[in-house]
């Protein structure tokens, strides 16, 4: 039984394009696309001066070049900035207008956007292309007064928060990749917890690449008001593809006083076939600010996909007492590669931050985790744990660990850790001996590596992770 | 800087009847240093020390000109008087006395050589830079079998009236098969606002043995920079230690490659820095070969607006299966202007290996002097108590009984 599962599961079963006729922008990247993005989404003046100070600023930057994996240069010129399935052009009232075959996508994907027939209630904003298609559950968070919509949506209903927040904590200025967000972002979800509520389900959004030479830019903006606490979950596919595809967005949360923000993101974009041929460049920027005293940021992620995964969710502590949390397990296999971590930096008094990271690698993959711990002069008392550990499978991958440890506040303690090694044959053999087959008793040992890491995830997701760290590493024993 | 630079090689140039090789090995490395500079913050490896700065803001302008035709003085450098020792008296660069008069004349051969290969490897600038402005360099071969009786111990130095200048020196080791030496590296220089450039180079042949120590214990205003660079064949052990404190600026930098199987390196340091001495320590050890093992300990006490750095890299090739590497690095920070920045890197491409880092860093354990204090000791008392123990730890690591003696009565550590 497991094996059929693992043989319908063995190729990247996210694989399929649909056949929906899209809607393109021009290929390249100029002002006048800028615009033609800005006036389809019908945006006010002040949101495409933005877009366009962030392309002035585009021109000078340089695309960084100091990351481990190295990737053939990218022609931003040959690239689909706007991509949206044509029906789309008059945005769908309700779920029943929506493109049958955009359903079905959604349904392989096993996103039911049919509220009906969700049983466990999650809100879910769904991401295909360029353009946010549906949101569920929307009534229920509207009597909470919970804004949970596109941000292209926000941007029409509520510009003054929008207005507010954009670019607070990933600023125009920023490195190369975010700036090109700032400039030609399509969607992507927005979400405004009001002053003391509780969330009262985990809200989604679930992404899909389905065109062939778009780059998908969305971006989040999360904003937990006083008091208020919301658990978000992203999940990412995308169809099979020769061409590799950029996928270059922004996260931006921000945490005022008492406020929690959990992060949860399992990424499986197309990590490319076996030769390292084809996948997505996920080169994103996430960043968190945890604005006001004792608020709280937590990331936790699952990448497992994409052929380079490059990103570093950071939490920015400048409010006292402020907590930031980083879970990460990143599994490579075959010709994939990662360079990720996160970034903590301390600026209020009392702020804490833990961060835990677990890196797998196995077949031709090289994996790096790259951290940042920057305790300021003015964060007294401050604390930070880290605990990075990688485990090597085979001896043509690579793990490494390139921690930058900074700290210039004396009350201040910083611990780090990191070990290396492979799974162990004592272990091995004990698993075996007991009946598990090499693979399955590989899988247990992973599963226990990840333990810390998968405990974090939402239920739901726990066990998609689960099964998803046991897929990616099919093939890799033995 | 650039009009100087020029200036200064010519002379350099015409001060010495160069062989056509070695005026061209001397002119590649200059071209390349003026292509490249003082290295600065945009280097990876330079991130936490930027020295183009460091040298503007406590040098100035420099010169790199050196009149290597008239005697120094070496009568007046203070040696040590602890221990027997054979020495080497380096003066602004410049070898003045080499002293072996422990050992046997025939187990050791003193070469001096002016520079004839070729760069191989372009390893930073400032190894360019030495190439281009040192003298001749020594190489000194210590012949299988022998171990020294007594510890080498090379003495830096510079003249009273040299201010402002580059200085660089060179030597080479070579240890032949089982060969030992314990070599001591005291710095005493006696004039201020220099910078000085040491490169080595040792080459470890099949069970030989290198102990480093590495004393930078005097107060002085210079800037230095050391480059290490170890090859170890099959079976030999390397053993450096370094005591950073006195000096304004100083960045040793220990590259060691395992090329024989079970060798095996081991780093330890001992940042002690007040006022606003900005030091730090780089290592690279580089795993190539089955079966090897590496060691680094490094622990920090900082005062004042002192500035500490460590980088530490391990390096496992494919190939080197059963690697053990091992790294540590601590440090107290006593004065809230004080600062500690580490970079504990690991870079791995086999996977039957253990390898593993720490890094801590945060002030004194407050429960600690409590219980100190409530056993009678004065708040300084407890403190420095705490302070020796820590940094013992490190000492403990010292295989070499007499050297390992004459660090605690600097240092002032009682066990």
């Amino acid at each position: 039984m497991r094996d059929k599962q693992i043989e319908d599961l063995k190729d990247y079963k996210y694989g399929f394009s649909t056949d929906i006729e899209s809607f393109k922008a021009p290929k390249g990247l100029n002002e006048d696309v800028i615009k033609f993005i800005s006036n389809i989404k019908k945006e006010p003046k002040w949101l495409l001066d933005w877009r366009l100070k962030a392309f002035e600023r585009l021109k000078v930057l340089k695309e960084p070049d100091w990351q481990k994996p190295k990737y053939p240069k990218i022609d931003y010129q040959d690239l689909y900035y706007y991509s949206a399935p044509k029906s789309f052009k008059d945005k769908p009232k309700s779920l029943d207008e929506l493109d049958p075959k955009l359903l079905e996508t959604y349904q392989k994907l096993g996103i039911p956007l049919n509220e009906q027939k969700r049983l466990n209630g999650i809100a879910v904003d769904a991401v295909f292309d360029s353009v946010s298609v549906a949101t569920t559950f929307k009534e229920t968070l509207t009597k909470q007064g919970i804004i949970f919509c596109s941000i292209s949506e926000a941007v029409q209903k509520h510009p003054e928060l929008v207005k507010k927040y954009l670019g607070t904590v990933i600023p125009l200025t920023d490195h190369f990749f975010a700036t090109l967000n700032s400039a030609v972002f399509t969607d992507g979800s927005f979400v405004y917890i009001p002053p003391g509520v509780r969330c009262p389900m985990e809200l989604s959004t679930y992404f899909r690449i389905n065109a062939s030479d778009t780059g998908q830019f969305e971006r989040t903006l999360i904003i937990a008001d006083k008091g208020s606490y919301v658990s978000y979950l992203e999940g990412c596919t995308a169809p099979m593809r020769d061409e590799n595809q950029l996928h270059a967005a922004n996260v931006e949360l921000i945490a005022l006083d008492d406020a929690e923000i959990k992060y949860s993101t399992v990424q499986n974009w197309y990590p490319g076939d076996k030769d390292g041929k084809g996948g997505i460049y996920n080169f994103v920027t996430k960043r968190g600010l945890c604005k006001g005293k004792n608020s709280k940021i937590s990331w936790t992620q699952v990448e497992t996909g994409s052929a380079i995964t490059w990103k570093y969710p950071s939490c920015i502590l400048k409010g006292d007492n402020s907590i930031g949390e980083f879970y990460s397990i990143a599994i490579t296999n075959n010709h994939q590669k990662a360079d990720t971590g996160t970034k903590m930096i301390h600026l209020g008094k009392n702020t804490k931050s833990k961060i835990i990271s677990k890196g797998i690698s196995a077949g031709f993959s090289d994996m790096t985790y790259r951290g940042l711990v920057d305790i300021s002069p003015k964060a007294t008392n401050s604390n930070n744990f880290t605990q990075c550990d990688s485990l090597l499978m085979g001896n043509k991958c690579g793990a490494h660990t390139v921690p930058y440890i900074k700290n210039k506040n004396s009350d201040s303690n910083i611990a780090h850790e990191a070990t290396t090694s492979k799974i162990s044959e004592e272990q091995l053999h004990y698993c075996q001996q007991r009946g598990l087959n090499p693979e399955e008793a590989v899988g247990l040992i992973v599963n226990g590596f990840c333990k810390e890491v998968l405990q974090q995830l939402p239920m739901e997701f726990a066990v998609e992770a689960q099964k998803l760290v046991g897929i990616s590493l099919e093939g890799s024993v033995g | 800087m650039e009009e100087q630079l020029k200036i200064d090689f010519e002379k350099k140039l015409k001060d010495f009847s160069y062989s056509d090789q070695e005026k061209k090995f001397k002119e590649t490395n200059f071209k390349e240093f003026l292509k490249q500079g003082f290295p600065n913050r945009k280097l990876e490896n330079w991130k936490f020390s930027d020295l183009n700065q460091i040298i503007k803001s406590n040098i100035g302008e420099l010169t790199f000109y050196n009149d290597y035709k008239k005697e120094n003085q070496i009568d007046k450098i203070e040696l040590i008087s602890e221990l027997e020792h054979n020495k080497i008296i380096i003066v602004d660069g410049k070898i003045e006395k080499i002293d072996f008069k422990f050992e046997d004349k025939d187990k050791i051969e003193v070469l001096v050589e002016q520079g004839e290969e070729t760069i191989k490897e372009n390893i930073n600038s400032l190894i360019n830079l030495n190439n281009a402005f040192s003298n001749k360099f020594c190489k000194i071969i210590i012949k299988k079998n022998y171990s020294l009786k007594k510890p080498l111990v090379i003495y830096h130095s510079t003249n009273k009236n040299t201010q402002s200048k580059n200085t660089n020196s060179r030597i080479d080791f070579k240890l032949e098969e089982n060969a030992c030496l314990r070599l001591i590296d005291i710095f005493k220089e006696n004039s201020e606002k220099n910078f000085l450039n040491i490169y080595y180079n040792f080459q470890l042949d099949k069970s030989s043995i290198l102990k480093n120590y590495k004393i930078d214990k005097s107060i002085n205003n210079n800037v230095k920079y050391s480059y290490n660079n170890v090859k170890q064949e099959t079976n030999s052990i390397s053993e450096t230690f370094i005591l950073s404190s006195g000096s304004k600026f100083f960045k040793n930098e220990i590259n060691c490659d395992l090329l024989g199987q079970h060798s095996s390196a081991f780093v330890n340091g001992i940042f002690d820095l007040d006022e606003e001495n900005h030091h730090e320590i780089k290592s690279n050890i580089n795993h190539l070969v089955e079966n090897t093992k590496s060691y680094q300990l490094v622990k920090s006490v900082l005062e004042k607006k002192s500035k500490a750095v460590y980088q530490g890299k391990i390096f496992v090739n494919s190939e080197a299966q059963k690697t053990d590497g091992y790294q540590l690095s601590n440090a107290i920070l006593l004065s809230e202007n004080s600062e500690f920045n580490a970079k504990p890197e690991l870079e791995i491409y086999a996977d039957d290996v253990k390898c593993s880092h720490g890094s801590s860093s945060g002030s004194l354990d407050e429960n600690s002097i409590f219980y100190l204090m409530s056993r009678g000791l004065n708040y300084q008392e407890a403190k420095k108590l705490l302070i020796n123990g820590f940094l013992l730890d490190v000492i403990e690591k010292i295989t070499d009984e007499e050297i390992k003696n004459l660090i605690k009565n600097l240092l002032g550590v009682k066990e």
